[in-house]
């Protein structure tokens, strides 16, 4: 087990800029998601931390060690790739031991972990199967008991659940969970669905165009992002963003939508913002869930105001209301029995307490 | 099934048909039948005319009877060829030429390939394209200055291999490396990247990754490429014509050219018994080779 560390890490390809010097601290037993849209990086930087990409500038540590010209044997990390990679000629059970094998361990020891991984991943049954004879799911359960046998410094997973169903996604997220659980083993996992990083991360680095956007706990990111960036990718639906500007009125600094619309904003968030220019162009930055059917009792730092819905989409537990606001389409999330419809308008309240004010040219949140 | 439901619900409705997909895979089907058929005649005729011909007597052959039957069917051209010193001389030469080009080829091939598939070097693409370039050149334009060459080498180190069969160890191979070493750069790229990355992170040196994972992966190529080497070794004529001369040194093919035809004499049954017997070892290595000749090795390491 080990810590990681990036230090001002690049990647060129010829011309281009893949990783644009990145700094990143992983603490020992730490479970680091890195997540961002495709073409970001990440995978990148996965691949410099496993030795398969050489690193144009800067320093890679594992435990304390530089590791930028060690090769990927020698750096004791493992690696679980998107389409699985099992040796299609090997049964579970020599695909898992490879490794072992290769280092001459002693056979006793080999069968001893194998047998271990497998009872930790629910394939016992399958030891002497091919890879051809399993489903998705059980042939990534093997390339992560491939991993988990070598008992590596650090695992690598490159968008491990990608090429899974919905559901099966839904259950392997819980077990690689489950499995770091039990060996706590330092992992950096990449993905570009959100919401995997969220469910399994200790800490989320969210990456675009080469550089670090930020980094933090899941529920950080997603009450406190720190750019534009981060607050749109973060949570689904995404957050709304809405053009205003600040103004005074009666010595009250209010938000003002549009013409017709104009919320006070809370007391709380009144001392943040006084200092903003107000003719700064900025953005209203609301998650769905803070956009809500109007109560008859509203809290404070809750404004009501009038919409026609353009579309409703039923959930179940909550209906997903869309409309427009001087061509900005908004999300709501209402009260399935709000009375909600297509067509329709609806009075509904956004709860300011959770706002967010953005520089709507730096992208920064303020 | 919704043709169906139709015809149900209004039987005297005339409901155009058109083409199902049942129907044109029948036709699909009759027409591949026919062409496969008519092909198996066209390129089994010979072999079957070799057969008649090999069980008559050289006087039968010369008389003015049905070609396609045999009257007096006869063994001796079998035991006059299997009890000849000289055609089992020659079916030795070929043989070690063949198995000796064929450990060659597969020990320069499989490495060169993997690497030019795998080792992204500096001139890796272009050399590539060149291998096969290489391969595209006729024998029949390469064979003069081969020769030359080989003059050229006795000449000057006093190593005599003109008119040795195992000149043909170092000749043959300028036919075979390039195809198959092309061959088994399509297997191995088509082997995806992860697997041997995988095996890197796993702890495998390039070398282990070629024989542990990379060989056993692609034996179907390997063994598309082994049936393609041992061929051309065995079926080579050319080459020995022009390099070997004593009846000692020549191989089945040439052997059975130049010592059965003497002056304007063909011993007619004896040259087809010696070709059927030369085209049975080939049949016997494909044959053997077939049942490891495994379509879709690789389904499993990926997601497919």
């Amino acid at each position: 087990m080990a810590e990681v560390s990036l230090r001002k890490v690049v990647k060129r390809y010829d011309e281009v800029e893949a990783v644009r010097g990145i700094d990143l601290d992983i603490a020992d037993h730490e479970f680091v998601v890195l997540v961002g849209p495709s073409g970001c990086g990440k995978s990148t930087t996965l691949r410099m931390i496993a030795g398969l990409e050489d690193i144009s500038d800067g320093d890679i540590t594992i435990g304390g060690d530089i590791v930028n010209d060690v090769p990927p044997k020698d750096r004791d990390i493992a690696m679980v790739f998107q389409n699985y990679a099992l040796y299609p000629h090997m049964t579970v059970a020599e695909n898992m031991s490879f490794g072992l094998r290769l280092k001459h361990y002693p056979k006793a020891e080999i069968k001893s972990r194998v047998t271990e991984a497998a009872r930790m991943l629910d394939i016992t049954d399958l030891i002497d199967r091919k890879p051809k004879q399993l489903s998705g799911g059980q042939r990534q359960r093997v390339a992560m008991g491939r991993a988990i046998v070598r008992n590596p410094k650090v695992f690598l997973f490159d968008e491990p659940l990608s090429n899974l169903d919905a559901k099966l996604r839904v259950q392997m997220r819980i077990e690689i969970k489950k499995v770091h659980q039990k060996v706590r083993t330092t992992t950096v996992y990449v993905t570009h669905d959100q919401v995997e990083a969220m469910t399994l991360a200790d800490r989320v680095v969210v990456m675009n165009h080469g550089r670090i956007e930020q980094i933090g706990a899941p529920n950080e990111l997603y009450h406190k992002p720190a750019t534009r960036f981060v607050a749109s990718f973060i949570g689904s639906p995404a957050m709304n963003f809405m053009p205003c500007r600040l103004e005074d009125v009666d010595g009250r600094l209010h938000l003002r939508l549009t013409d017709r619309l104009a919320f006070p904003v809370p007391p709380a968030r009144s001392a943040r913002y006084q200092a903003v220019p107000r003719t700064e162009r900025l953005l209203l930055g609301i998650r769905p869930e803070h956009i809500a059917e109007a109560r008859p009792h509203l809290h404070p730092g809750v404004e009501p105001f009038e919409a026609v819905l353009d579309v409703t989409e039923p959930m179940g537990m909550e209906t997903l209301v869309y409309f427009t606001l001087e061509d900005t389409p908004i999300c709501g999330r209402v009260n399935p029995n709000a009375g909600a419809q297509d067509g329709a308008p609806l009075r509904l309240a956004v709860d300011l307490n959770n706002m967010h004010l953005l520089n709507e040219v730096t992208g920064v949140v303020l | 099934m919704s043709t169906i439901t139709i015809d149900k619900a209004g039987p005297t409705r005339k409901v155009k048909k058109y083409g199902s997909i049942s129907r044109d895979r029948a036709w699909a089907l009759r027409w591949s039948y026919f062409f496969l058929v008519l092909f198996a005649i066209f390129s089994l005729t010979p072999p079957l005319y070799m057969l008649i011909t090999s069980l008559k007597s050289s006087a039968e052959i010369s008389a003015a009877t049905n070609p396609w039957w045999v009257y007096h069917p006869t063994l001796e051209n079998y035991i006059g060829l299997l009890t000849s010193n000289q055609f089992l001389r020659f079916f030795w030469n070929s043989a070690w030429v063949s198995i000796i080009v064929v450990t060659i080829t597969m020990l320069i091939s499989v490495p060169a390939a993997f690497a030019l598939a795998r080792m992204k070097f500096w001139g890796s693409a272009t050399l590539a394209t060149g291998v096969f370039l290489t391969y595209l050149i006729p024998d029949t334009l390469l064979f003069i200055p081969l020769f030359k060459m080989f003059v050229l080498i006795g000449d000057w180190t006093g190593i005599q291999l003109i008119n040795r069969w195992y000149v043909l160890l170092f000749i043959y191979p300028t036919l075979t490396v390039p195809f198959c070493t092309w061959i088994m750069i399509g297997y191995f790229a088509s082997i995806p990247k992860e697997l041997d990355e995988a095996a890197i992170i796993d702890g495998a040196s390039w070398f282990q990754t070629l024989t542990r994972i990379f060989i056993p992966v692609a034996l179907p190529g390997l063994i598309a490429a082994t049936i393609f080497a041992f061929t051309v070794s065995w079926a080579q004529f050319l080459y020995p014509l022009v390099f070997t001369t004593s009846t000692d040194q020549l191989v089945l093919p040439v052997g059975i050219i130049t010592t059965l035809i003497k002056g304007d004499v063909f011993n007619w049954g004896q040259i087809m018994t010696g070709a059927l017997l030369g085209a049975a070892p080939p049949l016997i290595i494909y044959a053997f080779l077939m049942d490891y000749y495994i379509a879709g090795l690789t389904a499993g390491a990926t997601k497919g």
